[in-house]
């Protein structure tokens, strides 16, 4: 209760379940299998429901998950128990309108996937480690989209260099210890 | 595009399922990376690598350590890139490879070299990022190398990220900030530097800078309850711009509240009206937040409740199902401890009852089903008929244990409320569902007498055609013991007598005991139960046969139709009073010889580790008990080693043992602790000593007991340790004479005394000659509850009613201030030494739950224990509690003995301690 609100992952599935994109954050769910399983229970229970004018809301295994569908795309949101709902929902709904204004209106399952560099970012700039970034979805989506070039950035050849150079020393010094 | 060669089984259109990354393989991408070596980079393209890699990974492909690695360096070479999407996907892939903390820190080998080096290499081109002066590098490069430093990297950086986080840039500054929240896990003593630089940032005037800034801020000082009431006190006052900072500070005052714990008179709680405001805030997340606060303050009243109440009801016709969840859930809580609060919602819970989304109907039927009254019980069930048949089996579950508790709080509908659990069970559902019906049935047959022939009629119909075996046993265990004493039993024994054609054989065995007890109990019934026991003697199964001969033998089937003798009946219908995993250890101990197995010699205290070891005999069990962190003895080897005690052989039974204490400071010279053996008319205590002096051997260690505080006690016996070397365990005993099974409680000071020996470290050798020496122990209680059995009893309600009522004692006690209800239920246990029990049906709620078990924020609670006393006296307690507004508690205890004096003794040790 004391602590930060966090979020326990983000999904974006397909209308069969399968993972377009998915980011955990929490140990809840130590290996790939058991990340699949939870998918699939969360993508089961909620298929039936109508997510897509408002994002809706459901219970699993002490987790709550808020959940917004369009066209062939799942989105979830999950956190613990006692989360704020309210809380999550935003996080949703930053993600959802950030992948809308990504994606150019054109949101389905196609159209993320040879997008899928645009998603990636997305879902890093809204959550870092579970901590919430940002749940604005014009912020989100302006900081992913600005593509243009860095004039100001100076060729970093030396850098490189310079960092094997550290490198090797370090190397050298391990072995002799 | 060539169409792929495979044909696919299916008729879908494969356009529509075409995608970028259709049939892509692991070994093709890595070879595609090479291409971030080319002299002249394609940015586009790396970029697409990098995303195939990211998705081969996002799909849970792994890569070899090898792989990784090969990866990871091949991506360092883009940092010559000055292209701003391929540096983004650069930063995200070095995330997703970037050895962690952990491997770097553990790992001695080549890894580790090799991990070094990548941290090396990726740093300093992020640390050219990190002061770059474009921001978007700046932020990135910030989360990922605190993600991939360890604590010497960090102190090189830690100048840059403190600039970063007073940073002009909001996205800087949560950057920093929010990486400062990571680090705290691995290097607090570094980022507990920073406070002056997030101390400002709480201030900045960006909303998502300020929020972070909070939370690294509190978590700094989370240790420091001055400080964080501090930060809340001027934060509260002051202007917090962002919804999330808003709902973070909300959340640490309700921290400063708990940990003051109210400590104003007057019932004005501090920080109350600040949580108050926030229910007017514009963002309902902060309002949400603030009345779910106000709803879990502890022992919260009425008055405070209604405005938090107030909006929340306002949220139950929101048209987002969002927000209807929330609020539904939260009072649903509510209705637990106040029910009378959320009447008003009523109305608005009601039209919740056909809400789309299943949890949030279900949220409000049960809330509806605690707060509702007698007259709208009727309407409640006509619209929950409805609504059973399209909801999943676990939330029905949820809605049958809502009627239960219903049912008990207005029996008088016991009609309408069991026809509806007759008719649920009746349809399609799973065992857990099934279950949960059942035992509903069952708990309202036992507590509304009216009920019970209607509810065993409904349950004989459920084995009619019930799929689930240990629910068809349950109800037939249940139908013997209560279908005998209905106005006419024989009606059941068609059912019964069907299930053993019709069943497997457990089924059948069950229902072969049922009809022995309708036969012991019924005596008119008695000869047409004899004809259907015979007919059982011919069953395919061996144990429903044994059962049958076993009962004919008992009831006197033979013919001669005699009244049932008290014997029999106990035998049918008597709990076994001791543990089973007792008796199946004392089975397995038992050699078959002429003598029979006697059940008495069973011990009934249930241990705290099952008998783990059987030692071969003659082999000596070493370090019995000895070392306070080992297993704990169990009452068989304790009893064993007394009775192997020429000087304490002749004390009879070993009543009980207590839990060693310990009479020495941890990591002091000498560790010992002592067990309290009890017996009927002698106390032994038994010293366990350590020696923890490698150039020291003890030899004729004693333990001087002084017994002047300890008037009925006399000393009999002392059995010194003879030799107490370095590190292995020996134990010295005394034992006292007391009045034969009383209770004599007293207070022992103890004294070391041995000769100690110098050890030659090199040799091992002792020299010859020691000096005498002492050293002083702590004192040592023998208190009441050291006479008192932990038994258990399988079902507390019956055992309290086969108890003579003339037995009960009841008499009232103040406990004074307590902390919480817990504190004042685990120090009664304490006090008594009794086995709490699990909650029964007679308890109304909670049912089946440990009863030592307090509910958040209750403020009444009600306790069942159960133990024999010294002289085997089975005794059994019911306490309940109240507490006040000013935490005064005040207790009422029950008890039932077979025994009267064991019954004014307990109150004697309640009245005393």
């Amino acid at each position: 209760m004391e602590s930060c609100p966090s979020v326990k992952n983000i999904l974006l599935l397909d209308s069969e379940g399968k993972r377009v994109a998915v980011k955990y954050y929490s140990d809840d769910w130590p290996t790939n299998s058991a990340k699949e399983a939870f998918e699939k229970a969360v993508f089961t229970k909620t298929q039936k429901t109508n997510a897509r004018t408002e994002a809706e809301i459901a219970m699993f295994e002490n987790n709550i998950v808020v959940y917004k569908f369009v066209q062939d795309l799942h989105f979830f949101v999950t956190g613990g128990e006692s989360e704020n709902e309210l809380i999550l929902a935003q996080v949703l709904q930053g993600f959802f309108d950030a992948v809308g204004l990504l994606l150019r209106g054109n949101v389905d399952k196609k159209e993320a996937l040879e997008n899928l560099d645009l998603i990636l970012l997305c879902l890093d700039e809204i959550v870092d480690g579970g901590i919430i970034l940002e749940t604005d979805s014009n912020v989100i989506a302006s900081k992913v989209a600005s593509n243009s070039m860095d004039a100001g950035a100076p060729l970093s050849e030396q850098t490189i260099s310079q960092a094997l150079a550290t490198a090797r020393e370090h190397l050298a010094r391990s072995l002799l210890k | 595009m060539a169409q792929p060669l495979v044909k696919k089984d299916d008729d879908r259109d494969d356009e529509a399922d075409y995608h970028p990354f259709l049939g892509i393989e692991k070994g093709a991408v890595l070879q595609e990376a090479r291409v971030f070596n080319d002299p002249q980079l394609d940015a586009r393209r790396c970029s697409q690598v990098i995303t195939k890699l990211l998705y081969l990974l996002n799909q849970g492909e792994s890569f070899t350590k090898i792989e990784a690695t090969e990866v990871f360096f091949a991506v360092t070479k883009l940092f010559q890139s000055r292209d701003i999407g391929l540096r983004r996907m650069v930063y995200l892939m070095i995330k997703e490879l970037s050895p962690s903390a952990d491997e770097v820190q553990i790992g001695t080998d080549i890894s580790y070299i090799a991990s070094n080096i990548k941290v090396i290499i990726v740093t300093s081109s992020l640390m050219k990022d990190m002061n770059s002066k474009t921001d978007m590098y700046r932020a990135n490069a910030i989360r990922v190398l605190c993600r991939i430093t360890d604590g010497t990297l960090l102190t090189q950086i830690e100048r840059y990220l403190k600039q970063a986080i007073v940073d002009k840039n909001p996205v800087v500054a949560s950057a920093a900030l929010v990486s400062g929240i990571h680090l705290l896990q691995t290097n607090p003593e570094i980022v507990k530097r920073w406070s002056n630089e997030v101390q400002e940032a709480v201030q900045s005037r960006a909303a998502l800078v300020q929020f972070h800034a909070l939370a690294l801020l509190h978590q700094i000082r989370q240790n420091d309850r001055l400080a964080v009431s501090k930060l809340v006190t001027s934060l509260t006052r002051g202007t917090v711009r962002s919804p999330l900072a808003q709902c973070l500070l909300i959340r640490y005052t309700s921290q400063v509240i708990r940990e003051s714990g109210g400590n104003t008179q007057t019932g004005d709680r501090p920080f109350y009206d600040y949580l108050e405001s926030c229910l007017r805030h514009k963002a309902e997340m902060v309002i949400f937040e603030a009345a779910k606060a106000i709803t879990e303050l502890s022992g919260v009243t009425n008055r405070e409740l209604t405005p938090a109440i107030t909006v929340l009801q306002l949220f139950l016709s929101s048209s987002k199902p969002v927000l209807r969840f929330a609020a539904v859930r939260t009072l649903n809580k509510v209705a637990m401890t106040h029910p009378m609060a959320v009447t008003n919602c009523n109305i608005d819970m009601e039209s919740l009852i056909s809400d789309p989304n299943r949890s949030i109907a279900t949220l409000a039927i049960t809330t509806l089903l605690k707060t509702g009254n007698e007259s709208s019980v009727d309407r409640l069930m006509k619209q929950i008929t409805n609504f059973m048949s399209d909801i999943a089996d676990e939330f029905k579950i949820v809605v049958v244990e809502a009627i239960r508790s219903l049912c008990l709080k207005f029996p008088l509908k016991y009609r309408s409320l069991m026809n509806f659990l007759s008719n649920i069970l009746r349809e399609e559902g799973g065992f857990e569902y099934k279950k949960a019906i059942v035992d509903s049935i069952v708990i309202l047959i036992s507590d509304i007498p009216d009920a019970k022939e209607s509810g065993l009629l409904h349950l004989c119909e459920f084995i009619e055609d019930c799929e689930f075996t240990y629910l068809s046993t349950q109800i037939l265990h249940f139908l013997g013991i209560e279908g005998p004493k209905t106005s006419d039993p024989s009606k059941y024994i068609r059912y019964i007598y069907n299930r053993v054609h019709l069943e497997n054989a457990t089924v059948r065995a069950s229902a072969v005991s049922t009809l022995a007890k309708f036969g012991a109990l019924v005596d008119s019934l008695k000869p047409r139960i004899f004809i259907l026991l015979r007919r059982c003697l011919f069953d395919s199964d061996d144990e429903v046969r044994d059962r049958a001969t076993l009962y004919l033998n008992t009831l006197g089937g033979d013919g001669s139709v005699v009244e049932t003798d008290n014997d029999v009946k106990d035998f049918l219908f008597g709990s076994l009073d001791v543990p089973l995993v007792n008796l199946e250890t004392s089975l397995k101990n038992y050699e078959p010889s002429e003598e029979p197995f006697d059940i008495n010699s069973v011990p009934k205290e249930i241990k705290s580790q099952p008998l783990a070891e059987k030692k071969a005999p003659g082999k000596k069990q070493p370090g019995l008990g000895a070392s306070p962190s080992g297993p704990a003895s169990t009452v068989d080897a304790y009893d064993k080693l007394l009775s192997s005690i020429p000087e304490f052989s002749n004390f009879g039974r070993l009543f009980k043992s207590s839990p060693p204490v310990e009479l020495t400071e941890a990591e002091t010279e000498y560790a010992v602790n002592v067990v309290k053996h009890i017996f009927d008319s002698h106390v032994v205590f038994q010293y366990n000593c350590t020696n923890t002096i490698p150039e020291q051997l003890l030899e004729n260690v004693t333990v001087v007991v002084d017994a002047s505080e300890a008037e009925d006690f006399s000393e009999v016996a002392s059995k010194p340790l003879r030799s107490l070397p370095y590190d292995t365990p020996g134990q010295t005993f005394v034992a006292f004479e007391k009045p034969e099974g009383v209770p004599a409680v007293g207070k022992f000071s103890n004294m070391l005394r041995f000769i100690v020996k110098e050890v030659d470290p090199s040799t091992g050798e002792a020299e010859e000659d020691g000096v005498e020496d002492e050293y002083q122990l702590e004192d040592l209680e023998v208190v009441a509850a050291d006479y008192m059995l932990k038994v258990p009893v399988s079902n507390f309600r019956n055992a309290w009613e086969s108890m003579d009522p003339e037995s009960e004692q009841v008499d009232e006690y103040g406990l004074g201030p307590r902390e919480s209800l817990t504190e004042a239920v685990s120090a009664v246990i304490n006090l008594l030494g009794m086995q709490p029990c699990e909650m029964d049906y007679y308890s109304g709620h909670d049912y089946g739950k440990g009863s030592e078990v307090v509910p958040n924020n209750s403020r009444s609670h009600t306790c069942l224990l159960s133990g024999v006393y010294i002289g085997n006296v089975k005794l059994l307690v019911r306490l309940s509690f109240g507490m006040d507004s000013s935490r005064e508690v005040a207790m009422k205890l029950a008890v039932r003995s077979d025994d009267v004096n064991v019954s004014s003794a307990i109150h004697d040790i309640v009245a005393s301690g």
